[in-house]
């Protein structure tokens, strides 16, 4: 599913992000990425969905390999790898439904086929009542939520969060990571940065810790393993 | 691609020009600038061309036949010169219509030799014109050679001098609308690059959730090409209305027989088309200099 074999990450300004990872993660994990900042959380994940390159060693996703796929082939790659951000990310101008629907535009999906999918998927993340308000308009984690609808709604095979709990309340994250577990029941496969001592230690799953660019410890069902 | 996603497209590069506002305004105006400058250059150079194009299909040899020479040697002459290699025809005016004609050029005072009507002074003359003005000076050169050959004239000077100025017309000419063109293009990626800036997070999202690169552009595409077809409207009603004005009325005033300006139809929407495509040229080639830069990942 994902397999990453002695994967290096060097910046062009000389900072080493990753130094020698290797780690193999199946379909249907919900896996969390422990560390402090700047331990190479964000580049773990950023070359998954092939935002970066490695400079050294080998990304297997989906059975592709990363070095050898063609640059034309990204957006296709994309399209099987759903990808929630800490910010949110969405288009302040359109509204909740256009924002989700977004996703299947550039796919070039049906109108009919984009009007019943995101629908589906709005009531999924519970914001079909909300589907003309802008995001503006909405709580920090409904806009995540929206992220999270947006995600899913081309029925990626893995979706990777980025601490999407980083700017909510604990309350509000509670509500998001039952989101992110009934999408994960359904057999996609989820991949968690996060600093959420609380979520790792309550939602017990598995959980690889990066220190300097190294995996310093990988568990299934972990601990989150630091004091905050 | 699908129809559908054609249409999104145009729809996108449409809502573009009207979003960008003040940005959109000044690389149209930039475009317009560029396009007028352009036209007139265009509209003077193509004037000179043709004008020198006529009068070096104008140039000919004038053959003047010594006067002693007998009738049946000046028609034989005529024939030695039709088969000269180069010759496209061969005309002759009797002295009678040389005087005729040196009577009529020079109007009022010409008239002081119709006294010479019944003891024509004058040659016959045989008028020689090669098939490509580049021959005429080779051509004239063996004519001189034949017998019965009192002189032989040809405007050499005023062709070599009238292809050097034209030659310098031509390349100054091109030299500036190469350069306006480079301005206009410059302004234009410009304006879109802020678009694109401005437009970061949105082009961000779509390649997250998979867009491809053909997809991303193509807005950028048709917004480029609007403003280049948007920035040619003024310079062709600047090009069609000016150049009716210039046929219409200082060509007439100008009253110089040889000095002929290119009629306004068709030339003028030549001219307008022509401008129309630079427009749109100018216009894609911005946004595609733009839009790369930003696509790399």
């Amino acid at each position: 599913m994902i397999l990453m074999e002695d994967v290096h990450k060097t910046y062009p300004n000389g900072v080493t992000a990753l130094n020698g990872i290797n780690v193999d993660i199946k379909q249907g994990e919900f896996v969390y990425i422990v560390g402090h900042s700047g331990a190479g959380k964000s580049t773990f994940i950023k070359l998954i969905y092939r935002e970066e390159k490695p400079t050294k060693g080998n990304i297997v996703i989906n059975d592709i390999e990363l070095s050898k796929m063609k640059e034309r082939k990204v957006p296709y790659l994309r399209r099987e790898i759903g990808v929630v951000f800490q910010d949110f990310k969405l288009l302040p101008r359109l509204t909740v439904y256009e924002n989700v629907a977004y996703a299947l535009e550039v796919i070039e999906e049906t109108p009919k086929g984009i009007r019943t999918r995101v629908m589906e998927v709005l009531e999924e993340v519970g914001l079909k009542n909300k589907a003309r308000f802008l995001p503006a308009e909405l709580s920090g984690g409904e806009q995540q939520r929206v992220s999270i609808a947006r995600a899913i709604v081309n029925r990626p095979r893995i979706v990777i969060a980025d601490e999407p709990t980083g700017n909510l309340d604990p309350e509000t994250s509670w509500g998001i990571m039952k989101t992110f577990e009934e999408i994960n029941d359904k057999g996609t496969t989820i991949i968690m940065a996060t600093h959420s001592k609380e979520i790792v230690n309550t939602i017990k799953n598995r959980v690889i810790a990066i220190e300097d660019g190294v995996i310093v410890r990988d568990e299934q069902r972990g601990e989150y393993g630091y004091e905050v | 691609m699908k129809f559908r996603t054609f249409t999104r497209h145009l729809r996108e590069g449409t809502k573009n020009i009207f979003r960008n506002g003040w940005m959109t305004i000044a690389s149209i105006g930039a475009v317009t600038t560029t396009l007028i400058l352009v036209g007139v250059f265009l509209a003077i150079v193509l004037n000179l061309n043709e004008f020198a194009k006529n009068i070096e299909s104008d140039v000919e040899i004038k053959v003047l036949v010594d006067l002693t020479t007998e009738e049946d040697d000046v028609i034989a002459l005529g024939d030695q010169l039709r088969q000269i290699e180069g010759v496209e025809n061969v005309y002759f005016s009797s002295n009678d219509e040389e005087l005729e004609s040196l009577t009529n050029s020079l109007g009022e005072e010409g008239r002081a030799w119709e006294l010479f009507e019944q003891d024509n002074p004058l040659n016959h003359a045989y008028v020689v014109k090669a098939e490509t003005p580049q021959e005429t000076e080779r051509i004239a050169e063996e004519i001189m050679e034949f017998d019965h050959i009192y002189n032989v004239t040809f405007g050499q000077d005023i062709v070599d001098k009238l292809f050097e100025f034209n030659n310098y017309a031509r390349i100054i000419g091109l030299v500036l609308i190469a350069a306006l063109v480079l301005t206009a293009v410059f302004l234009i990626s410009n304006t879109i690059k802020i678009t694109i800036i401005a437009r970061s997070t949105e082009i961000s999202i779509q390649k997250l959730v998979g867009a491809t690169n053909g997809f991303i552009r193509w807005p950028f595409f048709v917004e480029g090409l609007l403003l280049g077809v948007l920035g040619s409207i003024i310079p062709i009603a600047v090009v069609l209305f000016g150049y009716h004005y210039i046929a219409e009325n200082l060509a007439s005033q100008i009253n110089i027989s040889f000095v002929e300006i290119l009629e306004f139809n068709p030339f003028a929407w030549y001219l307008s088309l022509g401008i129309l495509l630079i427009g749109a040229a100018i216009g894609v080639w911005g946004s595609v200099m733009s839009v790369r830069k930003f696509l790399k990942v």
